[in-house]
């Protein structure tokens, strides 16, 4: 079972070594985890996607609660919410193929963001599924290298992740 | 005034008496600073882990937290078994470690280590102090995370140009953090206690064979008197982890002893016979409960515990009760009916009388010696151990008084640990005669320590058990190893007695049971730091024993 995870934390340094190693000593499986600034420059935001069965999840939900640093864990519901994920590839281009891919990526709306004689960096934002199906298209002309930022995840309507004081 | 002036007034403010700590090059300026300083007595110890022990013991025995101090680099790694130590067994302890200048951090300097990243994992909390106005929010910080919710050690790693730099009271940040000040609110913000308390009263009033399994935590949250009304009100009987002993009184109809691998076998019994347990403050580690899937199989279990993250960490529970001890135990206490269980503590009974431990009074065994002690002390004195079979024996045959005298290695298991700890808890109550129940194997780890407490005039008494061998693990070699008693022997070499003299602590060697008595009463009433080296046979076992991995009613060594 995966579950995602959006946590706020102090924005300070040591904070993502803190998280990490909690992770790693504890043997808890990090699919992807994405971090930043939010809005308020005092809090930082983690999206992490775990595997693990539900008891694993809800230790990895406690533990991280132990961390003074972290301010809140809260899980995000996947039926209650959008999560996306940014991924630049830079794939073969040879001239003949060139509209081809093109063509690829206007179906799944991404942009082509640098071009030279022989590769294109493409840009595609969405849901891991899409990101997943793209990928899978373009390997055929030849991955020349890929780079995800990691889940960002956030819940659709009113309902907010704020911090205690907000 | 110098950021090293600001630090000590601020240890100061938040109630500091003593720290333990030895000088060193990045320190240099806190301690001029203590030079001249008339409120906090620094005791220096022969190297940093006794400092760090000294530090935890002295928590152990006061309640306040410990307070422990390093140069950069060596200084600092020396501390880490110590910090280890007091965060196995959630001990409220700050470190004020060393580090060299900010603007040499980062570049591998002389005496430089990244003592916060080393220990990460060892620590509740850790502070890499960077600005000089952050001095004393960050000592405020500190201490409160160290004592808040579930103890533990927390680490301010001081940069040696913050400490020298010109600084005062005034332009210190009074603010707190965000995530310090949402710090309880995170903590509590559980479930509806009002409920789950009425379920365990309903789980309470229809079990029929309950026991209460009580740990290091009912100490901690100062809930012995609030337990044993609990347990008198439900007629239940108590069993304590090794952590929980003094939690209960010793001679109380209800108290089964210490359970898991080497407790009663009536604890042993009861808690696998139990229909209902209900675990306050321990954390079902596994020395407790044996084979996991085994451990209380037929019970339903209410886990009380102040760590969330320990409900359900490893054995599935039916209700949890997340709070403190204390307040939990007295809520349970308004609202539950009187409860008696007649056949019940007849059955404990029948354990009680059928396993009865023999007893060998006159022979010179380390059952013996401990009841000595017990009896020339009144069950009163403060007992640190170390680690291994000596440790099982005062936890088996002292009869401990009181919540707070009983200062051993539960969770990380440190040989070298009960000196250091004891010099601590004397400091902190000089009014108790204070001993460490040593092996000859852990004495020798941290023996040099007899100096910190000659210098300082601290009366600790080690007696120490010298069976020319690593006791513990000579014995799983003879029981799970076939007898090949690999490295374990250490030969008849040393003379401890005489050790303790070269150091110039008195030395008493005890060879005869007639004789323990007269040694263990002199070094009480010489009041100087002593050593009764107590010579017992090679193959004396701590028993009963469950062997690694069995349930814990499958015990060896019991008649």
């Amino acid at each position: 079972m995966k579950a995602t995870l959006a946590v706020l934390v102090e924005n300070h340094p040591g904070v993502l070594s803190r998280v990490a190693g909690l992770f790693a000593r504890r043997g808890f499986n990090i699919e992807s985890l994405a971090v930043g600034p939010t809005d308020n420059p005092e809090i930082s935001r983690m999206t992490i996607v775990v595997d693990g069965d539900e008891r694993v999840i809800e230790q990895i939900k406690k533990q991280l609660n132990k961390l003074v640093d972290v301010i809140k864990v809260s899980f995000i519901e996947p039926e209650n919410s959008v999560s996306r994920e940014l991924v630049m590839i830079k794939v073969n281009t040879e001239p003949e193929k060139r509209s081809e891919i093109i063509g690829i990526a206007e179906i799944f709306r991404a942009n082509i963001i640098d071009v030279s004689r022989d590769s294109m960096i493409i840009e595609l934002t969405g849901d891991k599924d899409k990101v997943n199906a793209m990928e899978e298209i373009l390997r055929p002309f030849g991955i020349k290298e890929l780079v995800r930022t990691g889940i960002i995840a956030m819940n659709r309507g009113s309902k907010c992740i704020e911090s205690p004081e907000q | 005034m110098t950021g090293a002036e600001v630090l000590l007034k601020a240890l100061e403010e938040v109630g500091v008496e003593v720290i333990f700590g030895f000088p060193g090059g990045a320190v240099l300026p806190i301690y001029d600073a203590l030079y001249n300083n008339r409120k906090i007595k620094h005791v220096r110890t022969v190297h940093e882990q006794g400092a760090a022990h000294a530090a935890d013991g002295y928590a152990r025995a006061t309640g306040k937290v410990g307070v422990v101090i390093s140069t950069s680099g060596p200084g600092a790694t020396n501390l880490v078994t110590g910090i280890a130590n007091a965060y196995m067994d959630s001990v409220p302890m700050v470190v004020l470690a060393g580090q060299v200048s900010t603007d040499l951090i980062g570049k591998d300097s002389f005496q430089e280590v990244d003592i916060c990243g080393i220990t990460l994992p060892i620590t509740k909390h850790s502070f890499m102090l960077r600005d000089k106005r952050e001095i004393l929010k960050t000592v405020r910080e500190a201490f409160r995370i160290a004592k808040s919710g579930r103890p533990g050690p927390v680490v301010i790693e001081l940069p040696k140009d913050i400490m020298a730099s010109e600084t005062n009271m005034e332009e210190q940040k009074e603010d707190f953090d965000l995530s310090f000040r949402v710090l309880s609110e995170k903590i509590n913000s559980s479930h509806d206690e009002k409920e789950n308390l009425e379920i365990a009263v309903e789980m309470i009033m229809k079990s029929e064979r309950p026991v209460i399994y009580a740990g290091g935590g009912v100490k901690l949250s100062g809930a012995s008197s609030a337990l044993k009304t609990f347990a008198e009100k439900i007629c239940c009987p108590v069993t304590t982890t090794l952590m929980g002993i003094g939690c209960f009184p010793h001679n109380h109809e209800l108290y089964l002893g210490m359970l898991g691998m080497h407790g009663t076998p009536w604890a042993n019994l009861a808690v696998s016979e139990c229909d209902l347990l209900v675990a306050v403050g321990a954390r079902f580690d596994d020395r407790v409960t044996g084979k996991t899937d085994e451990f209380a199989k037929n019970a339903k279990i209410i886990h009380i515990d102040i760590d969330s993250a320990e409900i359900g960490k490893n054995v599935r529970v039916d209700l949890s009760l997340h709070g403190d001890a204390k307040e939990l135990l007295s809520r349970l206490i308004e609202i539950v009916p009187e409860k008696r269980h007649g056949d019940w503590l007849k059955r404990i009974e029948y354990f009680k009388n059928k396993y009865l431990l023999r007893d060998s009074r006159r022979e010179l065994t380390p059952r013996y010696v401990i009841e000595e002690i017990n009896e020339l002390t009144e069950g009163k004195a403060i007992i640190a151990t170390e680690v291994g079979q000596h440790q099982m024996w005062a936890a088996q045959y002292y009869k401990f008084e009181d919540s707070s005298s009983f200062i051993t290695s539960g969770g990380l298991g440190t040989m070298g640990f009960g000196l250091p700890a004891a010099i601590g808890a004397k400091v902190g109550r000089p009014d108790k005669v204070v001993f460490d129940i040593a092996g000859d194997g852990s004495f020798e780890m941290n023996c040099h320590e007899l100096l910190t407490a000659l210098r300082y005039d601290i009366p600790v008494i080690v007696v120490v058990f010298n069976n020319r061998s690593l006791g513990m693990v000579r014995q799983w070699q003879e029981m799970f190893y076939g007898g090949r008693f690999s490295h374990s022997d250490l030969g008849d070499v040393a003379d401890y007695a005489r050790i303790a003299e070269g150091f110039g602590a008195a030395g008493y060697r005890v060879t005869r049971s007639d004789e323990v008595r007269e040694a263990i009463k002199r070094a009480i009433n010489e009041e100087k730091p002593a050593v009764v080296e107590v010579v017992i046979d090679k193959d004396e076992k701590a028993v009963p024993i469950v062997p690694p991995g069995k349930p814990i009613y499958q015990m060896l060594g019991i008649d």
